[in-house]
């Protein structure tokens, strides 16, 4: 758990460098969707809007999209969780999706810091 | 279960000696084919293995002894409508005058078949309260596509190009929304309330002049009644949409209601389920989608015509969508759907569905102390309940419960759908059970519960008598072995 | 006891009232209607027909027809007419294969898991591509899934479609492809029968797809159809016939990403077009791009080999609107019939009937160009069905209903003059040479020589 995250309401974590921001899917998540078989990266070059599809993560029984906490263009994207998704289980906040750079810093502000993100899984479970 | 055989796959059964010979030998000169064919041919002879007749009817009859059937017993898989596949429709299809007919004879020679569909599509349209219907559907899923491209091609007739939005409500099956999207439809879900039915002022909210149309079943898949459904179809007429109806359950209503009289412009029917053809292990199956008057014109092509000098295919339909298959549609398993409404009659069908929601009703009733029900709202041809009891208290979920189910004989029902409610049970017995089988099904399941309670590990381990035990499906997802 | 109830109403009563039910509220919730009132109905009767009575007019009906066994039929045109072994519809019909539902619980449903399996290995071997499907509808909507497939794998919405291939088959393409807005450019064959024209713009098809044999019975060149697909950065797609694939160059051989066709071919009734079943192979590549479902190989916990439905995360009952298609029943009865047929034919009997097919399309229209009444429209070389053209003036429309007469359903009939005419290893060298004498005599042309 990194205090310096920020967090989606959609359970992806941001980690944000100067204007790039890296992604990935949360623990609550993971456990969530239980043994994920496979995940996709969208591609490099992919411009998103916010709240667009990034990545996509399937389950034996389920299947979820990833969506982008912050709008711009996708600068990398991490195809070696195509070859290994059990990371996403094993390492959630060190198995990232892509990196976007921001076109727009303030969407920052919205999103959720660690103590507001785990009261809202709280809710969630409920 | 019996006690079943290891079956390796065919390719590890090798013969010795010739291949049986099927057909009469070549009673004229072979050609060089590698010379007629150049460099489109293949020398290798096809990469499949020779096994001798014995061999290969021991491999698929033991085989076939690990599957589950209709004819072992209950198979109370809810909105699957396993009912009794009745004997005599497989012998009428399967008549040579059928059988040996092939789809681009002319319309002059194949008047038997043409005149079956007709009157397939007379009594169709007079059980849902339609004015015409294509057989073109190869299955439900692909009956909704032909339902949902009439409602496309109306609008895009009428120059109305704006309504690109498709109402369905969360209680879905998930065909709805994926054939949605593969006619280019956004989906706009509409919430179900606490009695399990369509949120009227949420319903009233999502009404706009961009919605093409709703999808609905019903009984809807909680096995309710929408009691507002004059009300529901009346509204997205009045917003300028068209009303699909999702045939899946049409086994609650038969000869009680029609979806025509609620409002319905068009209907698709599984013929799998309600209409007693066999499922086949997944299909075939077929869709047949009905419709009223003013959707006539956009049907598939070809309809069936009766004129002065007999029974036509027309093609001649300027205003059609297209086709969404080859041909004229899954013809041998029409042929058992016209058998069935035959012998049933509108009395026999009106029965059927008394019977499907009595059947149901009963075993709710008996259920309804063991396991949680989740709306107080009667249900008809199917209800649900679900394992939270048995997970809060027990860990046991409704995948154990089911599983274990299998151990006394009996095929689960359909679980966790629909999604809406958790750890959900679908059942839905159908009227071809005996009071009996119903009885023991019941037990079963009561047995299951105080087995919760004092044996969670007989759950958690289930089933045990199986030719295997549970499979490691995520090994299969990530490590995809898909051929042999 | 009426139609197909175990129990009547005065037992159905009483089952409802031991739990305290009352029968006559059961449909409370539905306002009452007049359903079941005879008198408004164009067909249906109130009471339901014995089971005599219920054969006795389906046989009439099947009696009007003329059939494929009590004449001499020459048509094909995507459905053809091939032996099926009796054992194959004995062993189908059982009722564990027949009646029991889609194997969605592994450990009670391995007869048909195991039998998907196998259908879908036969099909990896005869194409020659690793990953198959559990079966699709048919070839038609099979090649419209196929375009769809190569959209979403490219992400871009234009695909390039020969005209080759099978008329109801384009029409399902544009159907399809048409609702999801996407665009379909079609191109003609060349004067050998072939398509030799491919789109050269780069980057801007998802797919081109050619039929072979194609609907003239003439064989694609799959080399160029891959070169051409791939050089603009556009999947190569063939809807290819399964008897075709015993003689002829594989798709996976050639470089092609998508194989789609018709399994009916596979011994299936004909049955008046259907139920037949369409087989779905691809590249290791797009294996979880493709729709319909999947059976997979694993181990249950006693490390006993199992076969369960797998990667169903794309499927419509999990993706919902972002499933890879809708399709959800599809033809799992009709592919095990073929993986059967196949079992029992072997290599030597697939060779067999795709050698004797092709041999005898091959004697009958020499006979027929011999007698001078007949030209051949396309010269590239044909599998099993051929394109003729008669003398100008004769109409082949009469002459087919003039074949009725003496017991031959003539071929296709396109363009008043020209006949697309099919032969498999049914015929017999007897039949062929009738055929051929009474076509030709009908065309004003003498009898064979």
């Amino acid at each position: 758990m990194n205090q310096e995250l920020k967090f989606s309401k959609t359970h992806e974590w941001v980690k944000v460098e100067g204007n790039i921001a890296t992604i990935g899917l949360t623990d609550f998540a993971q456990e969530q969707l239980g043994d994920i078989v496979y995940a996709e990266p969208e591609p490099e070059g992919t411009v998103v809007e916010l709240e667009g599809i990034i990545g996509t993560v399937e389950s034996v029984k389920a299947a979820s999209d990833l969506y982008a906490p912050v709008s711009g263009e996708i600068v990398e994207a991490n195809v070696e969780i195509e070859d290994e998704p059990e990371m996403i289980n094993r390492a959630p906040w060190e198995t990232w999706f892509v990196k976007i750079e921001m076109d727009d810093l303030s969407q920052l502000d919205v999103l959720l810091d660690q103590d507001a993100y785990d009261e809202f899984c709280k809710e969630e479970q409920a | 279960m019996p006690k079943c055989k290891h079956t390796p796959l065919i390719f590890e059964i090798a013969t010795k000696g010739e291949a049986s010979r099927y057909i009469r030998p070549l009673d004229i000169p072979k050609p060089d084919f590698s010379e007629w064919f150049g460099k489109a041919y293949r020398a290798e002879k096809p990469n499949i293995p020779d096994v001798d007749e014995i061999s290969v009817v021991r491999h698929y009859s033991n085989m076939s002894n690990k599957n589950y059937h209709v004819e072992m017993g209950p198979y109370p898989l809810g909105s699957c409508t396993m009912k009794y596949n009745p004997k005599v429709n497989e012998d009428v299809a399967a008549l040579t005058g059928f059988a040996a007919t092939h789809p681009l004879q002319p319309d002059s020679t194949v008047q038997g078949n043409l005149e079956l569909l007709y009157r397939l599509e007379e009594l169709l349209n007079d059980v849902t309260g339609m004015d015409a219907y294509t057989f073109q559907p190869a299955a439900g899923a692909h009956g909704e596509l032909a339902g949902l491209l009439l409602i496309k091609a109306y609008h895009e007739d009428r120059g109305d190009t704006k309504r690109n939005v498709m109402i369905i409500p969360d209680a879905a099956h998930g065909t709805n929304p994926a054939t949605a999207a593969m006619v280019g439809y956004k989906v706009r879900e509409v919430k179900s309330n606490e009695h399990g039915m369509i949120d009227l002022e949420a319903f009233e909210k999502a009404m706009g002049d961009d919605v093409a149309g709703l999808m609905l079943t019903n009984p809807n898949t909680l096995g309710i009644y929408e009691e507002n459904i004059e009300k529901i179809t009346r509204m997205v007429h009045d917003a300028g949409g068209l009303c699909y109806y999702d045939g899946a359950n049409i086994n609650a209503i038969l000869m009680h209601a029609r979806p025509g009289d609620m409002g319905f412009d068009c209907v698709h029917l599984n013929v799998h389920k309600s209409f007693s053809t066999p499922h086949g292990g997944g299909g075939p199956g077929a869709g047949p989608v009905g419709c009223k008057a003013h959707l006539e014109p956009y049907l598939p092509r070809p309809v069936v015509r009766k004129e002065e000098d007999g029974y036509k295919l027309d093609y001649d339909r300027p205003k059609s969508f297209g086709k969404v298959r080859s041909f004229i549609g899954s013809f041998s398993v029409l042929v058992k759907t016209y058998a069935y409404i035959l012998r049933n009659g509108a009395d026999g069908l009106h029965q059927a569905a008394e019977g499907a929601v009595a059947n149901s009703t009963y075993l709710r009733e008996r259920l309804k102390g063991a396991y949680r029900i989740p709306y107080d709202t009667p249900t008809m041809h199917e209800f649900v309940m679900t394992g939270e009891w048995q997970k809060e208290k027990f860990d046991c979920n409704t995948l154990d419960i089911v599983k274990r189910l299998i151990d006394y004989g009996f095929h689960p029902p359909t679980i966790y759908f629909p999604l809406i409610v958790p750890e959900a049970m679908m059942l839905e017995p159908t009227e071809t059970e005996t009071w009996r089988d119903l009885e023991q099904l019941a037990d079963a399941f009561l047995s299951i519960a105080k087995e919760a309670e004092t044996n969670p590990e007989l759950l958690k381990n289930a089933p045990h008598d199986t030719p295997i035990a549970r499979p490691d499906e995520t090994r299969a997802a990530r490590e995809p072995v898909l051929a042999g | 006891m009426i139609g197909y109830l175990p129990m009547d109403r005065e037992e159905r009563r009483e089952m409802l009232a031991s739990v305290g039910v009352d029968l006559d509220q059961l449909f409370a919730m539905i306002p009452a209607c007049d359903c079941v009132r005879v008198d408004n109905y164009l067909a249906l009767a109130k009471d339901g027909m014995s089971e005599m009575e219920v054969v006795d007019h389906i046989k009439k009906l099947a009696a009007k027809n003329k059939n494929g066994e009590d004449y001499d039929s020459y048509l094909g045109a995507g459905y053809y007419d091939h032996y099926q072994p009796a054992a194959v519809h004995h062993l189908i019909s059982r009722s564990e294969f027949l009646t029991s539902y889609t194997p969605y619980q592994a450990e009670i449903s391995q007869g048909t898991l195991q039998a998907i399996f196998e259908w879908q290995s036969y099909i990896t071997r005869l194409t020659g591509l690793p990953v198959s499907n559990a079966s699709l509808y048919d070839a038609s909507s099979g090649a419209a899934e196929a375009m769809l497939l190569a959209c979403r794998d490219k992400r871009r919405y234009k695909v390039f479609v020969s005209e080759g291939v099978h008329p109801d088959t384009m029409e399902t393409i544009k159907t399809y492809l048409h609702a999801a807005d996407i665009e379909v450019v079609t191109g003609a064959l060349d004067e050998h029968g072939q398509t030799s024209v491919f789109p050269e713009e780069k980057g801007e098809y998802a797919g081109f797809l050619v039929q072979s044999p194609n609907f003239y019975g003439v064989v694609e060149d799959l080399d160029l159809l891959v070169q051409k697909a791939h050089e603009v950065d556009a999947l190569a797609a063939v809807s290819q016939d399964p008897v075709s694939l015993a003689i002829l160059k594989r798709p996976g051989d050639a470089g092609v990403d998508i194989a789609v066709g018709e399994a009916q071919s596979l011994g299936l009734p004909l049955s008046f077009g259907g139920p037949g079943a369409g087989y779905m192979a691809v590249t290791e590549r797009l294996m979880r791009k493709m729709p319909g479902r999947i059976c997979g190989a694993t181990v249950d916990r006693e490390g006993r080999t199992s076969y369960v439905l797998t990667i169903q995360a794309r499927e419509q009952h999990i993706r919902r609107e972002r499933a890879t298609s809708n399709i959800c029943t599809s033809q799992a009865l009709m592919a095990t019939a073929a993986t059967i047929w196949l079992a029992l034919q072997g290599s030597a009997g697939l060779l067999d009937v795709a050698e004797q097919s092709a041999a005898k399309a091959m004697y009958l229209e020499k006979k027929l160009v011999d007698s001078g009444c007949f030209k051949r429209v396309y010269d590239a070389p044909y599998f099993r069905e051929f394109l003729v053209e008669a003398k100008a003036g004769v109409d082949l429309k009469k002459v087919n209903e003039q074949l009725l007469d003496e017991g031959v359903i003539g071929g296709l009939v396109l363009d008043q003059n020209r006949m697309l005419i099919a032969v498999t290893e049914k015929k017999t060298k007897e039949q062929l040479d009738c055929f051929a004498d009474k076509l030709i005599a009908l065309c004003g042309g003498q009898e064979g020589r």
